[in-house]
């Protein structure tokens, strides 16, 4: 195998053309953070139903991606697996901006954004919340020194393997905590299961390694660098398998609740009565999302399945995630067991969520700002290996 | 709650350090003596109040409950012309049920039922979700960021997120949009002794369906009617432990 050669991305027109997109769609975002700011969350679609809404979808997306994202480099250094390791500087680059992005709509969609300071020095132990934030924090941190560590030469092995070890671990941990926030939520039936952490860890595996394959190709069209169809029908395989485990702990979490007559009500919900979450769940989310990914990368794998099934990949999760908060919401509090309710506030009633431009803007703005980051840091870090051809590893 | 405008001209003399923090950053300042620490002086932690609530003398036509809060803590009236009743506050709301299986119909209030092991604070990453010594659980609306991660924790929906400017405010009870609310037990009456709107309002309008009461002295009103008569907690399986309860429901 030759040596890899790093270098940072070229300013051509094409890649000048993606940033300013970019940079107009993290603009809309700011637009629509201030006008919420000025009338109050009454314009967007979200509620005292349904409280967290669009924005909290793609925050949780991005949060939850931006773990997995970091599997590549870990898969290289915690793993052994060499064809994976020029790939490993970006990995890490990408976690951090994407955590960035996420972690952005969150705290922009505050009813107090501007109280950010107070999140960072009040901390409520017993909150899951507050942990995330120590999670987040460090995420930065170690995806930070695992970065300079593979980008600093002379390094032995097991500094690499160190450093690579402590991010995994700590990814790991990060979606657990992702997954908490909605598993150790009592009061609601659709939540409050402790598998939501572990199959938060396997979205993040599938959605991460779908955005860091598109990403990555993105860069390396606009720059002109190859990305060998070998090395992307590999990528491929191993999305299948995540999508597989997606699917998985989605089935067993269903099943489970289906089993017990208590959660009976929120599953026919989810998965018979629903309307557009039923549709979301079984169309997009299972058979665009998981199942026709699973069929390219397996059954016809190119170059162009393991694209196509990457789009889908991503699809698949936003719509699971947004059945996950927001249908998990839209099914009303059991308060009154054995009782109909015949007047109250929104009780009993499932509960309508309509997002308006404002939400979508947020939302769109926070994905932006991870990509452009991304661009902007292969731009100044030499992270970005000159070529991904497939004469580079070994069979 | 004590705002900045209650304190005395001594409280702020006494600390020298306090001036200096309240020319510098007078947003800081709102925060390090408004909230929890005042609130939390006032309360008497041999006390533990408590709410009983008797379905069967809830008149299903009769929501004075709800006004009196209203009027007494000064909400309800926000919004404008976005104003929907998904996005207005509620922290006391009357609902009407009907048994499934007999088809006996009961009404009742529900506010915040002030837990024993309240989620909202447990899950409150900054600890604005609080609970008082005497069980009163409030939201200290200066460190509140506005998450909403405590609404989607209550077991009651009896939290709300203030969506729009507020323009008419009441004294008892300051507002803020941004940041969550609910039913404070009228903890501003209770400090001097008095009884919450809402209870005052139901014995004004004689059906007097709502005891208030301290559920730590054996010889309170509320303690000998739930020695005496059934009672439930709603959400009981949650074992939240509420300090409001309901008779006949």
């Amino acid at each position: 195998m030759e040596r890899t050669i790093y270098r940072t991305i070229k300013a051509t027109p094409a890649a000048w053309g993606v940033a300013v997109l970019l940079a107009a769609f993290i603009a809309a975002a700011g637009l629509s953070v201030l006008t919420i700011e000025h009338h109050g969350h009454i314009i967007t679609g979200m509620n005292n139903q349904i409280v967290w809404g669009l924005p909290h979808v793609f925050a949780i997306f991005l949060i939850v991606a931006a773990s997995g994202v970091l599997n590549v480099a870990s898969i290289s250094s915690v793993f052994g697996k060499k064809a994976y390791k020029p790939m490993a500087r970006f990995s890490a680059l990408l976690a951090i901006t994407v955590l960035l992005g996420g972690l952005a709509i969150l705290v922009l969609d505050l009813g107090r954004p501007d109280r950010l300071i107070v999140a960072m020095t009040k901390y409520n132990f017993t909150s899951i919340f507050a942990w995330n934030m120590i999670l987040y924090n460090g995420f930065f941190a170690i995806a930070g020194i695992y970065l300079a560590v593979q980008m600093t030469q002379g390094l032995s092995h097991r500094v690499h393997k160190a450093a690579g070890v402590a991010a995994f671990a700590w990814r790991l941990i990060l979606t657990t905590g992702t997954g908490s926030i909605f598993g150790w939520l009592v009061a609601r039936p659709a939540y409050d299961a402790a598998i939501m952490a572990p199959l938060f860890i396997a979205m993040s595996f599938a959605l991460g390694l779908a955005l860091f394959i598109l990403v990555t190709l993105l860069l390396f069209r606009l720059d002109g660098r190859i990305f060998g169809d070998k090395l992307m029908k590999r990528l491929g395989s191993l999305l299948g398998v995540f999508a597989a485990a997606v699917l998985y702990f989605t089935a067993v979490q269903h099943l489970t609740a289906l089993y017990a007559e208590e959660h009976a009500g929120v599953e026919r919900f989810i998965l018979r009565d629903g309307g557009i979450y039923t549709t979301l769940f079984w169309l997009v989310q299972v058979v665009l999302g998981g199942l026709v990914p699973m069929a390219l990368v397996f059954l016809r794998p190119s170059r162009g399945s393991t694209i196509l099934a990457s789009f889908l990949v991503i699809l698949g999760g936003l719509a699971q995630i947004y059945v996950i908060v927001i249908g998990g919401q839209a099914y009303p509090l059991q308060i009154f067991p054995g009782y109909e309710v015949l007047e109250g506030f929104n009780e009993g009633v499932i509960n309508s969520y309509a997002p308006t431009i404002y939400e979508l803007a947020l939302g769109l703005g926070g994905v932006a700002l991870a990509l452009l980051a991304a661009g902007l840091g292969a731009k100044i870090l030499r992270v970005l290996p000159t070529n991904l051809s497939d004469a580079n590893y070994p069979d | 709650m004590t705002n900045r405008a209650e304190m005395t001209r001594r409280d702020i003399l006494k600390s020298g350090a306090a001036v200096a923090t309240l020319t510098l950053a007078p947003g800081v300042t709102l925060m390090t003596f408004g909230g929890s620490e005042a609130n939390a002086a006032k309360a008497d932690a041999g006390k533990r109040w408590g709410l009983l609530i008797d379905a069967n003398k809830c008149d299903a036509n009769c929501s004075d409950c709800v006004t009196a809060c209203k009027t007494e803590n000064g909400w309800g009236n926000d919004g404008g012309e976005h104003s929907s009743p998904e996005t207005e506050s509620a922290w006391i709301r009357k609902v009407t049920l009907r048994d499934k299986n007999t088809g006996r119909q009961v009404s009742a209030p529900v506010m915040c039922q002030h837990c024993e092991s309240p989620p909202c604070v447990d899950v409150c990453p900054t600890g604005a979700s609080m609970q008082r010594v005497d069980g009163i659980v409030l939201v200290d609306k200066h460190i509140c960021i506005g998450c909403r991660y405590c609404m989607m924790a209550c077991p009651f929906k009896a939290r709300s997120f203030v969506h729009s400017d507020v323009p008419e405010q009441s004294v008892n009870a300051p507002r803020g949009k941004g940041v969550v609310e609910s039913c404070t037990l009228c903890v501003h009456r209770v400090d001097k002794g008095r009884i919450p709107a809402c209870v005052e309002a139901c014995e004004a309008s004689g059906n007097s369906a709502i005891l208030f009461g301290d559920l730590k002295d054996p010889d309170s009103p509320i303690s000998k009617a739930l020695k005496q008569y059934p009672s439930i907690a709603l959400r009981a399986d949650l074992e939240l432990n509420p300090g409001v309860r309901y008779q006949n429901l």
